[in-house]
């Protein structure tokens, strides 16, 4: 039960993006549709997941002079794998999210997770903060696509629901900065409000 | 005039922050001053320079090239590759830096390592060798190393004008009467999405 604590953790108290900022770069640039930011999201939860029981498992043997590097090699080589498995199998969403795939590599939440919590913990406990960090992540990008869909497009998870167009402008790249502006907002104040209740 | 186009198109149309969403780390986190985003700009324009020259380098006569006496494409490690080259890279700048320009190194120096990083510098060395260059007026091509050289260092002096504006406007917001719930990073997001509207009028002129 101890141990179930580290996966609601990640999604809860320490969520990547509401709650700790970290990987902004994706967060606001893939999540166009819910189905771009959940395909983000998962893509960054699997190699989160990998290289967080790698590093725990290498941690004791790792020079800590060097650490960073060897993290960023073992982050690296999980990233390819999964870049390799998305151009496989699922090549549309692939060519959608293009670039960031890659970049994951430079995500600080992986980098962040592994210095912060891997290199202290078991595998076990590894992988529950890798899952649970990973689903947080996943959870807030399907929502930013989510609004940012449902206004810019008038569509939920590519069934549109009304023929007319939508606010075009919440696609594009101000509609990101806004949106997650905003639900940041809602999320102190929601925040506030349970603190005084 | 092809390089002028090229300079137009990276530093306004395809904004590097605020219209392909690469470097918003250090966008949101060094942009409390006016100074300090200045000095983070000038040591990008510098690292991105020369990481595009070495990773554009090792991609066209490293990753594709004839080893062995068999013609091989390993361009899928490219990721592994570039990430450990900009980050030995960055070490080195630091330290030669550190050498021959000590004033030049005081001014940058805190802000080499983050650089490793900014995805703005990955990010862009991998476009540059994945992405044909197209533009009006111009036929779309891949960028020869001139070009691919010239384009990161415009990403990176449009990252400059970006996060500077940017700091700027944060300075001034420091000064006002912000809503409670909109304090720190909210407010920032929304200022950014309103200079992303203003950059959206670039948009047609090359």
């Amino acid at each position: 039960m101890s141990k179930f604590k580290y996966l609601i953790d990640g999604i809860v108290k320490n969520n990547p993006t509401f709650v700790l900022v970290l990987g902004m770069c994706p967060t606001l640039a893939t999540t166009t549709s819910a189905v771009n930011g959940m395909g983000m999201g998962l893509a960054t939860m699997a190699v989160l997941l990998c290289s967080n029981m790698v590093i725990s498992l290498l941690a004791p043997v790792i020079p800590n002079k060097v650490r960073i590097p060897c993290y960023i090699v073992v982050i690296a080589a999980f990233v390819t794998v999964v870049q390799l498995v998305m151009q496989a199998y699922t090549p549309g969403l692939y060519e959608t999210l293009g670039i960031f795939i890659p970049l994951i590599v430079v995500n600080c939440i992986v980098l962040g997770r592994a210095e912060a919590f891997a290199n202290k913990h078991s595998v076990l406990e590894s992988a529950l903060d890798g899952l649970g960090i990973g689903i947080g992540f996943t959870l807030a990008l399907t929502c930013i696509g989510l609004v940012r869909e449902v206004l810019g497009n008038l569509s939920a998870f590519e069934n549109k629901f009304s023929s007319s167009d939508g606010m075009l402008v919440f696609v594009l790249a101000p509609g990101a900065f806004l949106v997650l502006g905003y639900l940041m907002v809602l999320f102190n104040k929601l925040k506030d409000r349970k603190k005084k209740a | 005039m092809e390089y002028l186009i090229i300079i137009i198109s990276a530093v306004f149309v395809n904004n590097v922050v605020l219209s392909q969403f690469l470097g918003i780390c250090p966008f949101l986190g060094v942009s409390k001053k006016v100074s300090t985003a200045f000095g983070m700009s000038l040591a990008l324009v510098l690292v991105m320079g020369l990481a595009t020259l070495v990773t554009y380098l090792i991609q066209n006569y490293v990753l594709i090239n004839t080893w062995f006496g068999e013609k091989m494409d390993i361009t899928f490690m490219q990721t592994i590759v570039f990430i450990l080259v900009i980050a030995a890279l960055v070490q080195m700048v630091e330290i030669i830096l550190k050498k021959i320009n000590p004033t030049l190194y005081q001014a940058l120096g805190i802000f080499l390592p983050l650089i490793t990083t900014n995805c703005a510098v990955l990010g862009a060395s991998i476009l540059v060798v994945t992405k044909e260059f197209s533009a009006k007026g111009v036929e779309s091509h891949m960028m020869n190393l001139g070009e691919s050289v010239v384009y990161s260092m415009s990403l990176a002096i449009g990252f400059g004008i970006a996060i500077i504006l940017f700091a700027g406007m944060r300075e001034q917001l420091e000064l006002s009467n912000v809503p409670k719930a909109l304090k720190g990073t909210p407010i920032a997001l929304i200022t950014a999405g309103l200079l992303a509207l203003a950059f959206m009028g670039f948009q047609g002129i090359v």
